[in-house]
């Protein structure tokens, strides 16, 4: 039977309201989105297979949109190459005379820093490999900054992966898809990057807003602080290495300190990834959880630190009959003994007395 | 009758849904010459204003979801953010739709820039709840400035589909 024929056809209802009622049905939509989304959990996880498969997409087509920028930048850059040859090869000489004072003293502390390491026997973060890759979208408003790069999954890239041009930091990976992957900037407000003053190594959260120049929040000591300081990553919670460049210390017009990005320096068209893994990944964390857990330490109802002291039983033989010199010499530190499952074993057994006679014995001998 | 012919969604709904998807993927070409990068516009707002006057819709809210959907992939963001956003200067300009009817160009614009700075701030808020924190209002302002510019492409939808349907004038 036709609708129209129904009890219901002659039912008429406005178009105004069914407009207002899809209305609210949207927004009701948009808002469970908002409250679904997990993009500031940095998790691979948070990265849905829409984002994945739109990433996957946008790559080429934004590739091909890219590429006459990329190529008027190119022509752009080698005519001014020749017509100002002359005063970059006079800035150059100036430059190459200052770098040999730099490379002398340089190659002098990786001696002296080599030999402090051997010294020390200091184990040293091993090399952190490297992906290259090219920018093939951006965004730069108030509530997003991302790029898109053209290296994913199949480069070995993986999310939390910082990721640097040749200036500096300029943000780390979010979202890893066949052939591109995410990389939330600096700038980006849900960024928050530990960091610290290279100078008086003051630590510090650089956290981005949407604009040019990042925030530094929760400075602490006194006078940490100047304008034009030199700002690299602290590697505080192992998310970014130690030490690399992120900018230069200023004060905004708010009164806050920000941080003027090295990267923002240089064109952002290529990048590196940094295939880093801070220790917690490297650790074998099988073999670490592995190992038999020491057992747990109770008090010996028998030798109560409040009951009168029981006379400790008769050393064992060889380790007792070393001599009182040597044990002179020793420290007698109880924790050896204390790390003994002492309530495993008969009280007798399980004396310091017996154990470690060397130590102890001179203490513990009956009156 | 031919007055009550409804329109086709697909031109005044699928056709700028189009365009603006191109245009917010041209714009987000990674160019920058003497140091300067290309503006961020966010398209979406032309049909946002221009589909309300236009004429009260259902299909036209699912539209701007959708879009608002592709802006958050597209760029990056909170999924739906700019749905939301969009949809609040949606629906504040399809409220007051009876006072925009029959209004010059300027003062068009002048409520076209005004359901910018709704949407805008709209996206501020939803932005501070959602990451904790407040973005740069600098930044904020030079996105609406670079969105109340396109108010032309605006017009020009209202001047071709207005009409269209005399049931809604």
């Amino acid at each position: 039977m036709p609708f129209r024929e129904g009890p219901l056809g002659d039912l008429k209802v406005p178009l105004t309201w069914t407009a207002a009622v899809a209305l609210i049905v949207a927004v009701v939509i948009a808002v469970a989105f908002l409250l679904a989304d997990r993009r500031e959990t940095l998790q691979q996880q948070a990265y849905g297979v829409t984002r994945q498969t739109v990433d996957t997409v946008s790559k080429p087509v934004s590739g091909v949109i890219a590429a006459p920028g990329r190529w008027t930048g190119v022509g752009v850059d080698a005519v001014r190459n020749y017509f100002f040859a002359g005063s970059e090869n006079a800035r150059l000489k100036t430059e190459l005379k200052e770098m040999r004072a730099y490379r002398d003293r340089y190659l002098a502390l990786v001696d002296e820093n080599e030999r402090y390491k051997s010294l020390l026997g200091l184990k040293t973060d091993p090399p952190i490999p490297m992906v290259a890759a090219r920018v093939v979208a951006d965004s730069r408003g108030p509530f997003a900054n991302t790029r898109l790069a053209d290296a994913g999954k199949e480069k070995g890239v993986v999310v939390g992966n910082p990721v640097m041009n040749e200036r500096g930091l300029v943000g780390r990976i979010v979202g890893v898809a066949p052939g591109a992957s995410r990389v939330l900037l600096l700038t980006d407000i849900a960024s928050r990057t530990p960091v610290m003053i290279d100078r008086t190594n003051s630590r510090a959260i650089l956290t981005g807003d949407g604009g040019p120049n990042p925030k530094l929040e929760y400075l602490r000591g006194s006078e940490p602080i100047q304008a034009g300081d030199r700002v690299v990553t602290s590697g505080d919670g192992g998310v970014v290495p130690r030490g690399l460049p992120v900018g230069a210390a200023v004060k905004g017009l708010d009164g806050r300190w920000r941080v003027v990005l090295f990267a923002d320096s240089a064109s952002i068209d290529y990048i590196r990834i940094l295939l880093f893994k801070d220790f917690a990944q490297l650790a074998d964390q099988q073999a670490l959880a592995a190992k038999v857990l020491p057992p747990v330490i109770t008090e010996n109802p028998e030798q109560s630190i409040l009951g009168p002291a029981r006379p400790a039983a008769p050393p064992p033989a060889a380790p007792a009959t070393t001599g009182a010199a040597p044990a002179a010499a020793r420290p007698t530190t109880p924790a050896p003994t204390a790390a003994r499952p002492a309530t495993t074993r008969p009280p007798a057994t399980t004396r310091p007395a017996t154990t470690t006679p060397a130590t102890t014995a001179p203490a513990r001998t009956p009156q | 009758m031919t007055g009550a012919r409804p329109l086709n969604p697909g031109r005044w709904l699928g056709v700028p849904m189009l365009f603006v998807v191109l245009a917010t993927i041209l714009f987000a070409a990674p160019i920058r010459m003497w140091g300067l990068q290309l503006p961020e516009p966010v398209f979406a707002m032309v049909p946002a204003f221009a589909w309300a006057v236009i004429r009260p819709s259902i299909l036209a809210p699912f539209a701007l979801l959708l879009l608002g959907l592709f802006l958050d992939t597209f760029w990056g963001g909170p999924t739906g953010l700019w749905g939301l956003s969009l949809l609040v200067a949606y629906a504040s300009v399809l409220a007051v739709r009876n006072m925009l009817t029959g209004q010059s160009r300027p003062m068009l614009w002048v409520w076209y820039a005004g359901a910018c700075a709704l949407s805008m701030t709209a996206g501020f808020l939803f932005t501070m709840m959602d990451s904790l924190a407040m973005p740069s209002l600098v930044a904020v302002f030079w996105q609406f400035l670079a969105t109340a510019l396109l108010f032309p492409f605006a017009h020009r939808l209202i001047d071709r589909f207005e009409d269209a349907d005399v049931r809604f004038r």
